[in-house]
């Protein structure tokens, strides 16, 4: 147990950090910490969320722009309010409620997306793997095919 | 409850025979007690067939798509009312095209609870004012009507049709005080209980999908479930699979459902459907003050938003 480290996916707005494009120089993600960059937060399918947690995910941090200053002008705000139901509801599920963590960021807040980052790890490295939700099996026969 | 059959009838028969409709979407007898079947009349004749009753527990709003660009009447209750204007708001259904039989509802009796209250089968069962009659081969008793209803029937804040082209009666008096009790009761476990409790109630499910199939919100060409590309949730009976498709069911109808309870009547397994759906609708309300399909021209709460509102997502 003392070498399990939780696994983190994180959805960040391409948007979002645009102008601090070097916090990946600055700081070097752990590799249980994926990044997936989406057009736009607010288009996240709340399935994707679900989707990594039945995968395996311990954690998932969603990431976008700050309120007035999204790239299409309201995708942060619906984004909002599709995050904050999907928590509650996922919370009422049994899932620990700090392990969806949704935070809004400037464009050049590199540094502050890495605390963002270090903080959920500490919160998820305490509460330990996620086992409210059942997790799917390794699809064997597909990626057999498609290695061939 | 019976009374509206008649003037049920008489309202089906002049449309029909003026043909200023195609069709009436109501209820005919069932073949089995205590049940109730969709009828579609087409003909004045078949107006004859059409009844109202405690088990008249579909939403027809369901059918209504399948009418588009005809003209149709259907009989609604208060949740089937909320459903049309649900399903008008996401441009689902031109308003001119529906004609809508409106029947104030006291609740629906629900037929699981009552086989479970009788000794035997029962063969008969009636309406006696508060009281529901039941009858079997060696017993005869009543069941006080309020024991006997529906989970989301008993918790109804919208008995009464919200919109309606005739309504069949007086409005009915409303006799719930909480609409999410069995949402409360859950939000009071433990996170443990709760995961097992959730976990307990996908796992009894045999994804026969007839919770899709009787919700008049699910409507896409192609549900989440049957995509291969990308794949969302595993397709197996397996428990992530179950689990998935109760979550995205459930998240796919935030602030499109009207708490009508026929996931659950529809389900083979009694799994506890509204206890999900319930709890999203709490939180639209608690969160946005929205309910869905009450008012005629308000916006989906995932399509609006207000620029302060909470809650605030910072760490």
């Amino acid at each position: 147990m003392s070498d399990w480290q939780p696994k983190i996916v994180v959805f960040l707005c391409q948007w979002s950090l645009k102008a601090d494009r070097e916090w990946e120089q600055r700081f070097e993600l752990p590799p249980h910490v994926r990044v997936v960059e989406v057009p736009c937060s607010g288009r996240v399918n709340p399935l994707l969320v679900v989707s990594a947690l039945q995968r395996g995910a311990d954690g998932v941090l969603v990431v976008g722009c700050e309120p007035g200053h999204c790239h299409y002008k309201n995708g942060n705000y619906l984004g909002r309010r599709k995050y904050a139901t999907l928590g509650s509801f996922l919370q009422y599920l049994g899932l620990e409620k700090e392990r969806l963590q949704v935070t809004l960021l400037d464009e050049t807040e590199g540094s502050r997306f890495h605390v963002v980052v270090q903080n959920l790890l500490d919160k998820v490295r305490s509460l330990g793997p996620a086992d409210a939700l059942a997790v799917r099996q390794p699809m064997a026969c597909v990626s057999q095919m498609e290695r061939e | 409850m019976r009374q509206y059959t008649e003037a049920m009838r008489k309202e089906a028969k002049r449309l029909l025979a003026e043909g200023s409709v195609q069709v009436v979407i109501g209820f005919a007898e069932g073949t089995l007690p205590m049940r109730a079947a969709p009828f579609f009349a087409r003909k004045p004749e078949d107006a004859e067939r059409l009844i109202w009753g405690p088990f008249c527990e579909n939403n027809l709003a369901r059918y209504l798509r399948e009418y588009k660009g005809k003209k149709a009447a259907i009989v609604a209750k208060g949740c089937d009312t909320r459903s049309i204007v649900a399903l008008m708001a996401e441009h689902q259904l031109p308003r001119d095209q529906v004609y809508i039989i409106g029947v104030p509802c006291e609740g629906m009796i629900d037929r699981r609870i009552v086989a479970r209250r009788v000794p035997g089968e029962v063969l008969a069962a009636r309406e006696e004012g508060a009281e529901l009659e039941v009858e079997g081969q060696d017993f005869a008793l009543r069941l006080p009507r309020s024991e006997v209803l529906y989970r989301s029937c008993s918790a109804c804040l919208h008995p009464n049709p919200v919109l309606s082209d005739v309504l069949l009666g007086e409005p009915v008096e409303l006799w719930s005080q909480d609409p999410y009790v069995y949402v409360r009761e859950v939000e009071n476990k433990s996170p443990e209980e709760r995961a097992a409790y959730f976990s307990a109630e996908a796992s009894r499910c045999i994804r026969c999908y007839a919770c899709r199939q009787a919700c008049p919100m699910c409507y896409c060409e192609e549900c989440f479930v049957d995509h291969t590309s990308p794949r969302w949730i595993e397709s197996g009976v397996t428990p992530a699979g179950l689990q998935g498709w109760q979550i995205g069911r459930a998240y796919h109808l935030t602030g499109r459902c009207v708490d009508c309870g026929a996931c659950e009547r529809a389900c083979p397994e009694e799994i506890d459907l509204v206890y999900l759906n319930g709890k999203l609708n709490k939180d639209l309300r608690e969160l946005y003050g929205f309910e869905t399909g009450v008012k005629l021209d308000e916006l989906p709460p995932l399509a609006v938003f207000l620029p302060d509102e909470g809650p605030d997502f910072g760490i």
